[in-house]
């Protein structure tokens, strides 16, 4: 049984793909963790809090940098709605560190703050066993994933593509940010959800939990990598590239388009879900306008200046245009959307294929989404 | 201006009333001495006493008298009363000028109740003003709260009132008045006036007649005109909910109207416009702050200049994003989605910078302030009836451009089948710049439309972008009626649904709904079926 | 859209298919004890009131190669529409052998039951391989499970190479398929269907773009077919359609004008007035 399970996943990647597989893991396993927690803080080497948060948070984008790839760059599905299932794997992660809290709150209750502000008495249904942490686990899987699931399904057995399905999923997202605006949902309304105290009964922003968190971000991102990379190297991945292509000939040769699409459609949902998960903790706030679809169309120019149709493409456009963001926000804050802006429009007209597509200097022809 | 129509109904009702009411009003030469020094130097009850008095001798000189009192400027000086306004005094009893200021004057202090009355009893005296705006002051005042003592006034009044809204006003007045009378058949008469009447206030004071009323007759009249008012006013809200639909409606039709000629007919998915919108909205407010320093005194026709230019602004903006930008992209939808998206928010960053990030102020001119009133409960706003008559010009006016001339026959053609329509000689990228210029043009005009009655900032665009698509995709892409019908539709299921449920729950069963929709009919509703063209 | 009285064909569709959401291998249940592959019975579709079929009544046996032409606009490619699912009449039946509904399936279970379709645009995966574009193509079970864990048998591999040499693209076998000439693509197209083991092909202009020299070697290649497979090949090159027909079918608004033989046919008088006009 080992024995083919083994090979399917040596032959993911040749011998340099793995090299810098383990470079990338040496580094953010040992290197880091070293730097942050052993290197003395007055040291030039010493890498710092906010060094290890920004990197946790690029690596959490740059998982849903792949998911939206999956669907985007391999399916040919633009969908809108990305930070919509992120969102939702956030909030379910947030609620359990607002049960974390416990009576630490500054209304020393049982309840979240916000509730007590509100004049709650007691917790609103769907935050029932919130304080469990396998049962958030599960929310964090299943809620996304569910939603994905059934608004997959009748979208796409409608047969609603291209320019429609974005827009539809933008309508979504910006029906669940409004929603989420909202006092009565029970999610905080405009705040959100912040002033996070722990996790696991472990103070949340201790260095040591940092680490965690960081590295445990850093697995789930290779863990993403290697995952999407055994799909689209199997016929599975084949058959997503052939639906990109020319759908009807897919279900002439017999495939049913519906069950794939809404299988890596909802795995895609399920990986943002994850991701949002991981995100909340170490940034320490979720609110509602993580759904709005400024951020979810965000997403998507991550994955194009990356170069769609790349795995290795999307998490470095995640990681670029992150990083950019951070510079622009932190130094030159009214220039930012200009860039943002201009990136939109470069890459679209000048690098279809992103800047793994340059690297690697093949001229493909225009891959049509 | 006066209206000349009455109903026959009307006029025997008020006949009526005047044969019951006659009362004389004597005209004087001088104020009563007693009434002005109670009115000046009274304590409380004494004065309000005073000013019913005054109020009852309907003298005009005693307008003035409240008025001073009410502007502070009644002044006493031993036991004489003055009006002292611009260092000049008049004796408030005889009217005559006092040449000699006398010293040790003092001011007539009020209290709230004091002033209240006055005010009142001045509007009471007010009524007989040439002025309609004076007039309709008046009696608003007076619909609050009226004293038994302005009944003679009221009354005479209404007999020689010809301006219906006011009519309508002075009585429901008269009937709260009647009200408090101590004879039955006034009573009577009052309850059944004011089943007609179109104040505010009927169904309250109806149901304080439900309330204290012992005779039995009256009771039961008083419930028959509460029905009725209650019935007008469930109708009042209906028409409010109507209009407020077609004005929604109006508006998300102007906000589509642009995007259904740059995504319906030409396919581009421009998410800049939004922002087009914006720029519109900009160039109102430039060109209002351009009437504002230059030419102050024709203000109120700063539109005029600003619908020109916000089309033109827009437009060039558009034209200039096709050509550098949107012309590469054609037949690669989600390209061109990504690459608008960037534009547009260059676009609100470019305004950010330009015009601050807060929102700017754009005026409306005096004629689009205030509004129709319809029934009681319902004022149509003028600004909206306005947004709703140019939004029907600009439907008309793009209709006849895509039907009635070169460029709209180009356009048809060039959607139609671009191959041929190049052949035969129709210059394609013309074309699609023009088109594209259009769309944008109408996008602009919109936002000057949405100046008049939103909030204009950088963001002003956002906000229209999801519900403009939702019209265009849910009328069917390149369906102009559907558009229409789908804007109009939208605007009444969310005004219908926002009354039970508030704006932003609407808002979200609204969006799942044209979700759902879609999923339904992913052509929309008036989409044409045809051969499968994609192989 | 069937009337009642075939409801027990329907049902019998059904079971023959198995389940309807999923595309299952079931070809060998095909039956066609009455020698007709497959039935087109009082077909009619329209689009806005424009009858692209009005009543069209087909039959195909089995191992027949049918020739259909028709001017443009006569209803060939909804035809082809309706019996790959792409298109639902408004009325009448299609049925698949004896028993399978054809009008109850999705485009992915009919193309499982056996019939395979070419695009009159030849239609292959561009950004494939095309020993990938024939790997996909190839029978197998095609659900998502068995496709994330599919390995290539030495059987399924020798069964590609075979079918490269078919269609002459041994060499291009690890070329992208968007790299092909016009006529190597409608070859390919033509190996990806076969690569479906259809019990039926219907073949949309299989011959437009291609040199005399292709032309004929793929009129070769149908005639080899027809025996094994039915044919159903749509055509305006009335030279190829002379070379290969046995038996043609004219269509005309929507219905079926004339039938027989191809110089009967072409003596027809009412066939003349169509294609030269009245």
């Amino acid at each position: 049984m080992s024995g083919p399970l083994t090979s399917a996943f040596t032959r993911l990647y040749g011998a340099k793909g793995w090299s810098v597989l383990a470079v990338c893991g040496t580094v953010l396993f040992v290197l880091f963790p070293l730097l942050n927690l052993v290197v003395p803080p007055h040291s030039e080497f010493h890498v710092s809090a906010y060094w290890i948060t920004l990197i946790g948070k690029i690596m959490c984008y740059a998982i849903v940098a792949l998911a939206m790839d999956l669907i985007w760059g391999y399916c040919g599905i633009l969908s809108l709605g990305h930070g919509l299932f992120f969102a939702l794997g956030g909030y379910a992660m947030g609620m359990y560190l607002m049960r974390q809290i416990g009576r630490d709150g500054q209304y020393a209750s049982e309840l979240p703050d916000f509730m007590v502000f509100l004049d709650w008495r007691e917790l609103p249904w769907h935050w029932w066993n919130t304080d469990s942490f396998l049962w958030t686990l599960l929310l964090i899987v299943a809620v996304p994933g569910v939603l994905a699931y059934v608004f997959g399904y009748f979208a796409f057995r409608s047969r609603i593509k291209g320019v429609y399905f974005s827009i539809i999923t933008q309508a979504l997202t910006y029906a669940a940010m409004l929603l989420f605006f909202r006092n009565e949902t029970g999610f905080g309304g405009n705040n959100g959800f912040t002033d996070f105290k722990r996790i696991l009964g472990h103070a949340i922003t201790t260095p040591q939990t940092r680490m965690v968190l960081f590295t445990l971000t850093g697995a789930v991102l290779i863990g993403t990598l290697l995952l999407g990379r055994y799909l689209v190297t199997s016929k599975f991945g084949r058959v997503l590239a052939a639906i990109r292509d020319a759908e009807q000939r897919v279900m002439f040769c017999g495939y049913n388009t519906l069950h794939y699409k809404l299988f890596v459609w909802t795995l895609s949902a399920v990986l943002c879900g994850v991701a949002g998960a991981l995100y909340v903790p170490q940034v320490g706030i979720i609110n509602p306008s993580e759904m709005s679809p400024a951020n979810s169309i965000e997403i998507a120019i991550w994955v194009a200046v990356g170069g769609r149709g790349t795995l290795s493409g999307a998490i470095v456009g995640a990681a670029v245009v992150n990083g950019a963001k951070s510079f622009f926000t932190q130094f030159l804050p009214e220039y930012w959307l200009f860039v943002l802006g201009l990136m939109f429009i470069l890459v679209t007209l000048f690098m279809p294929n992103g800047i793994v597509g340059l690297l690697r200097g093949k001229a493909f022809k225009g891959r049509r989404a | 201006m006066r209206g000349k129509t009455q109903t026959p109904a009307l006029v025997a009702l008020i006949a009526a009333l005047l044969s019951c009411y006659m009362v004389a009003v004597r005209p004087a030469i001088a104020l009563e001495r007693g009434a002005v020094e109670k009115l000046a130097l009274g304590e409380g009850e004494e004065r309000i006493e005073a000013i019913h008095a005054l109020l009852a001798s309907g003298d005009p000189r005693a307008a003035q008298v409240l008025a001073a009192l009410g502007a502070g400027e009644l002044q006493i000086a031993g036991k004489r009363v003055l009006i002292v306004k611009d260092e000049e005094a008049f004796d408030a009893v005889t009217g005559e000028k006092v040449t000699a200021l006398p010293d040790g004057r003092e001011d007539v202090m009020l209290n709230n109740r004091v002033r209240g009355a006055a005010a009142n009893a001045l509007a009471a005296l007010n009524l007989a003003s040439a002025e309609r705006a004076t007039r309709l002051a008046a009696v608003r005042e007076l619909s609050s709260a009226a004293d038994a003592s302005a009944l003679p006034l009221v009354q005479k009044a209404l007999a020689g009132e010809n301006d219906a809204d006011i009519k309508a006003l002075l009585q429901g007045i008269a009937a709260s008045l009647n009200l408090k009378s101590g004879d039955l058949k006034t009573r009577l008469d009052a309850v059944l006036t004011l089943s007609e009447s179109r104040a505010a206030n009927a169904k309250a004071l109806l149901l304080a007649v439900l309330d204290s009323e012992t005779d039995g007759d009256v009771r039961i009249a008083a419930q028959a005109s509460l029905k009725k008012v209650e019935n007008r006013l469930a109708w009042g809200e209906r028409a409010g909910l109507f209009f407020a639909g077609v004005s929604l409606g109006s508006i998300l039709l102007l906000a589509a109207l642009g995007l259904a000629i740059t995504y319906g007919l030409m396919g581009v998915i421009n998410m800049a416009h939004g922002e087009l919108i914006m720029i519109g909205a900009y160039a109102t407010f430039v060109v209002q702050n351009a009437f504002l320093t230059h030419f102050p005194g024709a203000f109120d026709w700063y539109l005029a200049c600003a619908v020109p230019v916000a089309f033109i602004a827009a437009a060039l903006v558009g034209m200039v994003l096709e050509r550098t930008v949107i012309r590469w992209l054609y037949g690669r939808p989600l390209e061109t989605l990504l690459a608008t998206w960037g534009i547009s928010l260059i676009l609100m960053q470019a305004v950010r910078t330009l015009f601050g990030a807060q929102n700017v102020q754009v005026a409306n001119p005096a004629f689009m302030s205030g509004g129709v009133e319809l029934f009681a409960n319902v004022v149509l706003p003028w600004n909206r009836i306005v947004i709703l008559i140019f939004a029907a010009a600009v439907l008309i006016g793009m209709w006849l451009t895509l039907t009635r001339t070169r460029l709209g026959l180009y356009v048809r053609g060039v959607t139609q089948n671009r191959a041929m329509a190049s052949c035969v000689g129709v210059p394609t990228a013309r074309v699609d710049t023009l088109a594209f210029g259009l769309g944008c043009g109408i996008a602009g005009l919109a936002g000057c439309a949405l100046s008049q009655i939103g909030n204009v900032g950088p963001d002003l665009g956002q906000g229209y972008l999801v519900d403009s698509f939702m019209v265009v995709v849910m009328g069917g892409v390149g369906q102009l009626a559907g558009t229409v019908y789908a804007a109009f539709g939208l605007g009444f299921a969310n005004k219908l649904l926002e009354s039970w449920s508030g704006a932003v729950l609407a808002k979200i069963v609204v969006l799942v709904f044209i979700i759902i929709f879609i999923q339904k009919r992913p052509q929309g509703l008036f989409a044409l079926k045809g051969r499968s063209v994609e192989t | 859209m069937n009337a009642p009285a075939h409801a027990t064909h329907a049902t019998h569709a059904t079971a023959g298919v198995g389940d309807t959401a999923g595309a299952r291998v079931v070809t060998d249940a095909l039956d066609t004890t009455h020698g007709a592959v497959l039935y087109l019975d009082d077909i009619t579709v329209s689009f806005d009131g424009f009858k692209a079929l009005n009543k069209l009544t087909l039959d195909i046996d089995v191992g027949e190669l049918r020739c259909v032409i028709g001017p443009n606009g006569a209803g060939k490619t909804t035809m082809m529409d309706v019996i790959t699912g792409k298109t639902r009449p408004d009325n009448g039946q299609v049925f698949f052998g004896q028993t399978i509904d054809l009008t109850r399936l999705s485009e992915a279970q009919i193309a499982h039951a056996g019939i395979g379709r070419k695009f009159q645009k030849p239609t292959v995966f561009e950004h494939h391989t095309v020993f990938e574009n024939l790997e996909l193509a190839m029978k197998a079970d095609k659900r998502v499970r068995q496709s994330l864990f599919a390995r290539l048998s030495s059987e399924q591999r020798d069964r590609i190479a075979e079918m490269l040499r078919q269609i002459r693209l041994t060499d291009s076998a690890d070329r992208e398929a968007g790299l092909l000439s016009h006529g190597q693509k409608q070859w390919l197209e033509i190996g990806m269907l076969l690569m479906q083991e259809p019990k039926l092909l219907l073949l949309d202009e299989p011959v437009a773009g291609m040199s005399d020299d292709e032309t004929e070697r793929t009129a070769e290649l149908f005639l080899s077919l027809a025996g094994k497979h039915s044919l159903v090949v749509v055509e305006h090159d009335m030279a190829f359609v002379e070379i290969i027909a046995r038996k043609v079918t004219v269509l005309h608004e929507g219905s079926v004008l004339a039938e027989g033989k191809m110089s009967d046919v072409q003596n027809d008088q009412r066939v003349i007035e169509v294609y030269l006009g009245r």
